[in-house]
């Protein structure tokens, strides 16, 4: 399952072949579906730096006369959008890192441990795996409510932490049952204990998928609306996507603030997208089991 | 297989103690809780008063229970069948001609740019995709009067002859990128001097396609067309942020349905019952599929 291949074919320069019309024509209609994909990003580029006069006399497709902030200024200041983008990195962050120690450790008791009845928990982390979120979440809202934790950024983190290590362990438990088995009894035979197996073995050596694991659970957690929409009612608990919602439900947003606000909330995804591009493009696959 | 020697499984156990724990509290006992919902009248205040299966006959009876339901079908040809047959052509294109043809580096700037609105915020997608739409000052209706085609303009998400395709439209541009790199990644299994094989015995582009790439990539087609079709049953956020389910029922779709009956109208348990019902039809939806797969192996294999 590795993308050597077409690497190594592409460093070893082979003459150009010839290219027929055919193929330039195909070259230009993905081009062309390419741009319509864009489409809606290149409209809110357009519009994102506008001014609303400017706006209103030359329409969404007129070149931006002046450089405008106005409409991003809004947006910033309404929410106090650092703060909004901090609660989304912590909350996005904690799930991550405890989604992939909960899923690591239960993992390693299925795969690696084979305890008794493992088929039976396998199957129920499959099914909480896809038990539709509207399924829990009235029970979710009455529990958080009676604890104290209804509008609050800890009630997601330990919702989505465990949301997300349903999908974790499942996935790492069938990594870990084709863990190399010499490696094991390697250090079975060196005297190390179950504890010391699992941190200086098994976690350094699935390493990449552990990573692959996190960056999903980022990223998931940090595009994740309907729990945070129904839990998060107060602007300051709010994560990045809840408070564009929020302020746009309310009739807040003109058309210049809702381009900007489109695109200083695509910016951190866009950039976390472009830091991880690597490990995105080894765990789309992973991804896909989702 | 890959027990450690010397260490009995049911020492294992204490690793599976936080997460099962987790769990039970965030999944197990809500969803138990939820179907015990789904038989009491609950208005949120009051405590549940037990009524047996009056939601579940009421739901029988409900039009709009059917028509979300309905729309769910539209929803899995947007995001499902349409995704997967233009993921097909895309993938197969940007492997077979681009790549060969045009280098890695044409391939991969497609595969991205195509890939985008994968990554988006569904929140994000939404809103500028209803700022897009709207009746005044919206970018396709002043698209139109700038072409000279005014007297196309529509409310498109306001009227209930086209909110639904809208939604659909939107759907596809969220999900067409996710098959295409899916399938891009099952395609660099196979073995390019094939195509070159193929090539070489006259077999035209399409040809190459059915016998090539399209046996090479089932597996990959499954799981899309699985995740793709629970996803498709779920969807929330854009009807919940752009039409509400309206104009009329139109749009609604289960998901939203039951959210709206939780926290608009206060009917817990009948929202209970509709989110129970979703999910039931999950997970028969996966039970199928996988008996499929197991079948279309099997049949492989023979």
């Amino acid at each position: 399952m590795t993308s050597v291949g077409i690497k190594t074919r592409d460093a070893i320069r082979r003459p150009r072949k010839h290219r027929s019309g055919g193929e330039w024509a195909i070259l230009a209609l993905l081009i062309v579906g390419g741009l319509i994909m864009l489409f809606p990003l290149l409209v809110i580029l357009l519009n994102a730096f506008k001014s609303a006069t400017d706006y209103a006399t030359n329409g969404p497709l007129g070149f931006p006369r002046e450089f405008s902030l106005k409409g991003i200024q809004t947006f910033w200041n309404a929410t106090e959008f650092p703060w909004r983008i901090w609660t989304s990195v912590w909350t996005s962050g904690l799930v991550a890192a405890f989604a992939v120690v909960l899923s690591s450790l239960s993992a390693y008791a299925l795969g690696i441990g084979r305890v008794k009845g493992r088929s039976w928990i396998v199957l129920l982390i499959m099914l909480a795996n896809m038990m539709p979120q509207e399924a829990l979440l009235y029970p979710l809202y009455m529990m958080f409510k009676s604890i104290g934790l209804y509008d609050s950024d800890w009630a997601i983190v330990i919702i989505f932490t465990v949301l997300q290590s349903a999908f974790g362990t499942y996935l790492l438990s069938s990594v870990y049952g084709t863990f190399p088995k010499a490696i094991l009894e390697a250090a079975t035979i060196d005297g190390a204990s179950r504890w010391q197996i699992f941190h200086k073995v098994v976690l350094p050596v699935s390493r990449p998928t552990l990573s692959v694991l996190l960056v999903f659970f980022f990223v998931w957690t940090w595009n994740e609306y309907m729990i945070p929409n129904a839990f998060l009612i107060s602007s300051r608990t709010q994560t990045v996507p809840i408070a564009l919602s929020t302020l746009s439900g309310q009739n807040m947003m003109d058309a210049t603030t809702t381009a900007g606000a489109s695109l200083i909330s695509i910016v951190p995804t866009l950039i976390f997208f472009l830091i991880f591009q690597k490990t995105l493009a080894r765990g789309i696959t992973v991804g896909s089991v989702k | 297989m890959s027990r450690i020697p010397g260490n009995p499984s049911r020492r294992f156990f204490i690793y599976l103690v936080p997460g099962i724990a987790m769990l039970i509290w965030i999944v197990v006992i809500p969803t138990v809780w939820n179907i015990y919902l789904s038989f009491t009248q609950y208005r949120g205040i009051r405590p549940p008063i037990w009524i047996g299966l009056e939601n579940w006959k009421s739901l029988l009876h409900d039009h709009t229970f059917w028509v979300s339901f309905g729309n769910s079908i539209w929803m899995i040809l947007a995001m499902v069948v349409i995704p997967i047959v233009i993921g097909l052509l895309l993938s197969s294109l940007i492997f077979d001609v681009i790549q060969k043809k045009f280098g890695a580096r044409m391939a991969s700037t497609l595969r991205a740019v195509y890939y985008i609105p994968q990554i988006l915020p569904i929140a994000v997608a939404s809103l500028a995709m209803g700022w897009i739409l709207k009746p005044q000052e919206g970018v396709v209706n002043e698209l139109l009067k700038a072409v000279g085609l005014g007297a196309l303009q529509q409310n498109w998400l306001g009227s209930p002859r086209t909110a639904l395709i809208m939604l659909m439209l939107i759907m596809i541009w969220i999900q067409l990128g996710y098959p295409v790199v899916i399938f891009l990644s099952g395609l660099q299994r196979v073995d390019p001097e094939l195509y070159e094989a193929a090539s070489l015995d006259g077999a035209g582009w399409y040809q190459r396609f059915r016998v090539i790439t399209l046996p090479a990539i089932t597996p990959e087609i499954f799981v899309v067309a699985l995740t793709c079709t629970i996803a498709a049953l779920k969807v929330f956020a854009p009807v919940y942020m752009l039409t509400t389910g309206g104009p009329g029922d139109s749009t609604m779709v289960p998901s939203y349905y039951s959210y709206s009956q939780f926290f608009q109208t206060q009917q817990v348990g009948y929202g209970a019952a509709i989110s129970t019902a979703l999910a039931v039809v999950i997970i028969i939806v996966a039970i199928v599929f996988t008996r499929i797969q197991q079948n279309s192996e099997q049949k492989s294999e023979e």
